[in-house]
C-alpha cells in the first residue's frame, strides 16, 4: 500500500463517512494458490478463487445473499443472553474480547438467524460468523439455534445451520459446553415436526460444534476443502507423534469417510439445497405444479 | 501423580506417626500421647486443606490415581453385573464400559469411563480416553436400556475422547453427537454422577441426564485448565489461573444450576476413602432413582429438554 490508501484514503473516509462497501485493495491473494484475484472478478464468483477453487471465508451477510432465492431474507432478532456470565479474564477480559468483535463486525454475536426461501421453500438459517471469536459457541449462539429452530417449527420451514466455528467458546465455560445438549434439543424440535434439517459445513467445523448439531443433521453438505473435525490437528500430531496426510479432515476426506452426503461448489449450493427441500418438503411437487397452473390461467 | 504436591506436610506428618507407632510398639517407652499429639495435627492439617481446595488443588484431586474408578463402583454398588461389549460395527472400547447389573435390586443399565490404575491396565482403558466405538456402544446400551425400561446410569470420569487418527477417521464428532442425542431420546431415567474428571464433550456425551450430580472435589469442564492456559494465555504455566476462570468445580456448576446436586467425600477426599465414597455416590443415585419411579416416558424426555433449554438462562 502507498501515502495514498494509507494517509488520504483515511481522511477522505473520514470526511465522507466509512464506506465499507469499497475494498482497501482491489486485489486479494488466494490463501491457498497465492494467485492474485481482482476484487470484482472475486466477488462475482462468490468469494471462490477463480483460479483453483479455493473457497474463501465470508461473512454472514454474503453467505446469506447466495443461500436464499434472490438473496432476499428477513433476520430474526437474536434474545438477549446473560454478559460475560463467568466475569472471565486471561491476558484480557471476555467482557472487552467481546464488545471488539461486536464493533469489529456490527453483530451481537457469531450466529445471526434468518429466514425467507430457497428454491421456492420456507427455509430458516442460523449462519455462523468466523469473524467473531472465531465463530465460537457459547449461550448467545446456543441461543440462537433454539431460536431459529423455534421459529422454523413455526413457519413449517426446513432449519439449515451453517457452522463456521472453532468449536466451544472456552471464556463462558461450562455453559459453553452445554450447548452441546441444547443445540441438539433445537434439531430435536425439527425433527419432531418432521421438517428437514440440512447442515452446510463450512471452514472450519471443529471441536463442541462438530461434536453437536453439526453431525445429527438428515444431510450433510460441506464445502470443498473445509476442515472439519473433533481435534485440533496439531493436538493429534502431538498425541500420536506422526504426521497426518495432507487431505486429513478435510471436506473431501469427510465424503470418503460417509460422514458428508456431498461436497458442494458454493456456486451450486442454492439449486442442489432447493432441490432438496423441494423433495423433502413438497414430494408430490404441489408447489410447481400451482404455479404453473397460475401461469397458465394468467 | 500418586503425591500431591499441597498434601506433602500431612505426608510427612503421618510417615511420621508411622515410624513412632512401630518404635512405639516395641519399646516400653510411652510415647502415646506424643502420637495423639501428631495425629491430632495431621487431621488438623487435613481439614484445612480440604475445606478451602482452590480449584486448581481440585484438579489435582479430580485426578488422583487412588479415587475410585468405575470399576470400583460397579463392584460395590452393582450386583449381578454383566459387561456387554463392542458397538457391532468395528469394536470394543475398553475405555467406556458398561454393561447390565442390579443396583439395589433393580436391574439397569451401568456405563462409564475407566482408566485404569496401573501402566497396564490404564494402556488397556486407553486411559479413560474413549473412541467413537465407546460412544456407540453408549448409543445401542441406551437404546437396549429403553427397550427393556431399564434405568441407565453412568459414571463421567474422562480426561476427554480421544484425540487420534483412527478416531477422526471413524467420526468421534458423529459419534459424541449422537450419542448426545440418544440421551434425550431415552425414555427411562438417566442419572449421571461425575465421580472424577468430567474432561469436555467426551464426558457430556454421556451425561445428558435426568441428575446430573458431581462429587464434591471432582471437576467439569469444556476444556482442560493445560489446553486452556496454551490456547488464551499462550502458556501452559498459566493452567492455575485457568482453573480459577473456567469455573470447573462442583460449586460453581451448582451454583450456576447446571448440575443438579454434591455429593460429599469423606475428609481428605474419595482417594483416601474409597468405600465410603462410593456408598455416599450410591445413596444419592438410589434417592434420585427412586424419585424418579414410576416414570412415564414421554414425560420425562419432555423434563429433560426442557431443564437442559432452561440451562443458564437465568444468570
Amino acid at each position: 500500500m502507498n501515502w495514498l490508501t494509507d494517509y488520504i484514503r483515511p481522511r477522505i473516509r473520514s470526511i465522507v463517512g466509512d464506506q465499507k462497501e469499497v475494498p482497501d485493495n482491489l486485489w486479494t491473494k488466494c490463501p491457498s494458490c497465492e494467485g492474485m484475484l481482482f476484487h470484482r472478478d472475486l466477488k462475482d464468483n462468490l468469494n471462490v478463487c477463480y483460479h483453483c477453487n479455493h473457497h474463501l471465508r465470508i461473512t454472514v451477510k454474503e453467505r446469506l445473499g447466495y443461500m436464499f432465492d434472490e438473496g432476499k431474507y428477513e433476520t430474526v432478532p437474536l434474545p438477549k443472553v446473560p454478559f460475560d456470565p463467568l466475569k472471565f479474564k486471561d491476558r484480557k477480559k471476555y467482557a472487552d474480547r467481546l464488545k471488539d468483535s461486536q464493533s469489529k463486525t456490527g453483530l451481537k454475536d457469531a450466529i445471526t438467524v434468518a429466514k425467507g426461501t430457497i428454491g421456492g421453500q420456507k427455509a430458516v438459517i442460523a449462519a455462523f460468523n468466523f469473524s467473531f471469536m472465531g465463530g465460537s459457541m457459547g449461550a448467545a449462539v446456543g441461543e440462537g439455534i433454539v431460536l431459529a429452530a423455534e421459529q422454523a417449527v413455526k413457519d413449517k420451514a426446513a432449519l439449515i445451520c451453517i457452522p463456521s466455528s472453532g468449536g466451544a467458546r472456552m471464556q463462558e465455560g461450562m455453559l459453553s459446553l452445554i450447548q452441546m445438549p441444547r443445540s441438539i434439543i433445537a434439531v430435536e424440535m425439527v425433527k419432531d415436526a418432521k421438517l428437514p434439517y440440512i447442515v452446510l459445513l463450512t471452514d472450519p467445523t471443529t471441536g463442541g460444534v462438530s461434536a453437536s448439531f453439526a453431525m445429527v443433521g438428515d444431510i450433510h453438505l460441506a464445502e470443498p476443502g473445509s476442515t472439519i473435525g473433533f481435534a485440533g490437528r496439531r493436538v493429534i500430531e502431538e498425541t500420536v507423534r506422526e504426521t497426518l496426510p495432507d487431505d486429513f479432515q478435510t471436506a473431501e476426506y469427510l465424503l470418503e469417510h460417509g460422514m458428508v452426503d456431498q461436497v458442494v461448489n458454493r456456486k451450486d449450493l442454492r439449486d442442489i439445497i432447493g432441490r432438496m427441500l423441494s423433495m423433502l418438503m413438497d414430494p408430490e411437487n404441489k408447489n410447481v405444479k400451482k404455479k404453473a397452473n397460475g401461469k397458465a390461467a394468467a | 501423580m500418586s503425591q500431591l504436591e499441597f498434601e506433602k506436610p500431612i505426608l510427612e506428618l503421618e510417615a511420621k506417626i508411622s515410624e513412632l507407632r512401630h518404635v512405639s510398639s516395641d519399646s516400653e517407652v510411652n510415647i502415646g500421647d506424643e502420637i495423639k499429639r501428631m495425629q491430632d495435627k495431621a487431621n488438623r492439617l487435613l481439614q484445612q486443606a480440604y475445606t478451602k481446595l482452590t480449584p486448581a488443588q481440585k484438579v489435582q484431586v479430580a485426578r488422583h490415581q487412588e479415587r475410585p474408578h468405575m470399576k470400583d463402583y460397579l463392584e460395590l454398588l452393582i450386583g449381578d453385573f454383566e459387561p456387554l461389549a463392542g458397538d457391532r460395527n468395528f469394536a470394543e472400547d475398553n475405555a467406556l464400559i458398561g454393561g447390565i447389573g442390579r443396583f439395589k435390586g433393580r436391574a439397569c443399565v451401568i456405563m462409564g469411563h475407566e482408566k485404569g490404575n496401573d501402566t497396564e491396565t490404564r494402556l488397556h482403558h486407553n486411559f479413560g480416553m474413549a473412541r467413537p466405538e465407546g460412544y456407540r456402544k453408549a448409543q445401542r446400551l441406551m437404546k437396549m436400556a429403553s427397550q427393556f425400561q431399564l434405568p441407565v446410569l453412568t459414571f463421567v470420569d474422562t480426561a476427554g475422547a480421544y484425540p487420534g487418527m483412527g478416531a477422526e477417521e471413524r467420526g468421534q464428532s458423529e459419534a459424541i453427537a449422537k450419542s448426545i442425542e440418544q440421551c434425550l431420546r431415552t425414555d427411562v431415567p438417566i442419572i449421571s454422577t461425575i465421580v472424577g474428571e468430567g474432561g469436555s464433550g467426551g464426558a457430556i456425551a454421556i451425561a445428558v441426564a435426568d441428575k446430573v450430580y458431581m462429587l464434591e472435589h471432582s471437576i467439569y469442564s469444556v476444556i482442560s485448565p493445560e489446553g486452556c492456559a496454551s490456547i488464551l494465555w499462550r502458556s501452559g504455566d498459566y493452567s492455575e489461573e485457568a482453573a480459577t476462570a473456567l469455573k470447573l468445580t462442583a460449586q460453581d456448576l451448582y451454583q450456576m444450576k447446571l448440575i443438579d446436586g454434591i455429593i460429599s467425600e469423606p475428609m481428605g477426599g474419595a482417594h483416601r476413602h474409597r468405600e465410603e465414597t462410593v456408598k455416599n455416590v450410591g445413596q444419592q443415585v438410589e434417592a434420585a432413582l427412586k424419585a424418579l419411579t414410576p416414570w412415564d416416558g414421554q414425560q420425562l424426555i419432555k423434563a429433560r429438554r426442557e431443564k437442559y433449554i432452561a440451562c443458564g438462562r437465568n444468570l
